[in-house]
């Protein structure tokens, strides 16, 4: 190859420069949020029959509207467990952080804790 | 072996009719088994909750003497609802509060009144009335009566702020929210939510006490100048004071027909 040394050097150097930042975030970026098992598990039980993780705004809206509207404020779970609807009560004492550490890793900033009393850093 | 083009056909037609059947039977198996498993959630009321057709309440003027005897009731219900205190009566937020004769029944004034009548200083809050002008004013369907107990509730989730409820109330019992209440709550109850910048708000005759079996804070604090109850119970205090005493209404010409009575003079008649 002509001048092929060269040309080998250089893109050896480009791909160095041009990957520099994704070696540099390397682990940092995805770090994803320390969640408690049996704190997940907790959350799940809630409603065994629905993904919570993907689905709890959705259940969450429903409640709120039964509880405000209709004065429903007790939840019964597909399997016939009671559950007290209330904010409060589900995202725990302030330094829980169940809530926000998954909703900072994924960037949500749900506006329920502008006026429901929650967990410490959960309104921005 | 051949198989001419009617037994194919013959064939087919079964095999299909066989599939086709056969799906159906265990979609409906697989249906019981789930129906077995788990029942479709459902919403339910707290068992304690107090229930009523229409919650009404009277306020008996003669028990209401002293300064210090409205100050409480007021009080009773700042601290418990997250009420701000802004400084000013611009941005004033009042669920509870007090004016005189004069300002509370403007249709029956005049100048010939007892010092003592003018003077009197009236309580004052959210008349949940039986045809509330905030609702139908409402456009998102934010504030509404609610069919079981005639309570005429607000859900701030839904309020835009659009302000045409404080338009339509004649009693003044909607404030609105100019700036973030927040800061300026002396001390946050957890247990309630507080409000954001832009929405109205107002008495709510106490439903998140309602529904744990406890009467209004206002009526616990005011030592039985508030008397709250069921208006269509026959056997309840407030029926029988208003059907056996004379009780008058803020504003009744208007229709709206509020569900706060005003025992003027029940002093003498006790």
């Amino acid at each position: 190859m002509h001048k092929g040394g060269r040309i080998i050097a250089s893109l050896i150097i480009f791909v160095g420069l041009f990957t520099i930042p994704f070696f540099y975030n390397m682990g940092k970026a995805n770090a994803g949020p320390e969640i408690d098992a049996q704190q997940l598990a907790n959350f799940q039980s809630i409603e065994p029959s629905i993904n919570m993780v993907a689905n709890h705004p959705q259940l969450f809206n429903q409640w709120r509207n039964q509880f405000v509207q209709n004065g429903q404020t007790v939840y019964v779970n597909s399997e016939g467990k009671s559950i007290d609807i209330s904010l409060e009560k589900l995202a725990g004492d302030s330094s829980n952080q169940f809530c926000v550490s998954c909703h900072n890793y994924t960037a949500v900033k749900p506006t329920c804790w502008d006026c429901h009393s929650g967990p410490e850093g959960a309104r921005k | 072996m051949s198989v001419n083009r009617r037994q194919f056909l013959k064939r087919a037609g079964a095999l299909t009719a066989l599939g086709l059947g056969g799906s159906f039977v265990l979609t409906g198996i697989r249906g019981k088994i789930a129906d077995a498993a788990s029942q479709t959630p459902s919403y339910q009321k707290q068992k304690q909750g107090l229930v009523a057709k229409h919650w009404a309440m009277v306020v008996d003027m003669s028990k209401f003497k002293t300064e210090e005897d409205i100050e409480r009731v007021i009080q009773s219900c700042d601290t418990i609802h997250n009420i701000p205190d802004f400084g000013n009566k611009k941005d004033e937020i009042k669920w509870i509060w007090k004016d005189d004769f004069e300002h509370t029944f403007t249709e029956s004034k005049n100048e010939y009144l007892t010092e003592n009548f003018k003077e009197l200083p009236f309580m004052i809050m959210c008349n949940h009335c039986e045809n509330p002008p905030c609702v139908k004013a409402c456009p998102t369907g934010a504030t509404f009566k609610r069919a079981d107990d005639g309570i005429v509730m607000m859900d701030y989730h839904r309020c835009i702020g659009c302000r045409f409820c404080m338009g339509a109330c004649p009693f003044g019992a909607r404030s609105f929210n100019y700036r973030d209440p927040k800061p300026h709550i002396k001390t946050i109850n957890p247990d309630f939510p507080t409000r954001t910048i832009g929405v109205v708000e107002k008495c709510t005759f106490c439903v998140e006490r309602l529904e744990k079996g406890l009467k209004p804070a206002c009526v616990e604090a005011s030592k039985g100048g508030l008397i709250f109850g069921d208006l269509d119970d026959t056997n309840s205090e407030v029926r029988k004071i208003i059907s056996s005493k004379f009780t008058i209404r803020r504003k009744s010409e208007l229709g709206t027909q509020p569900s706060v009575y005003y025992l003027v003079g029940g002093e003498e008649s006790v």
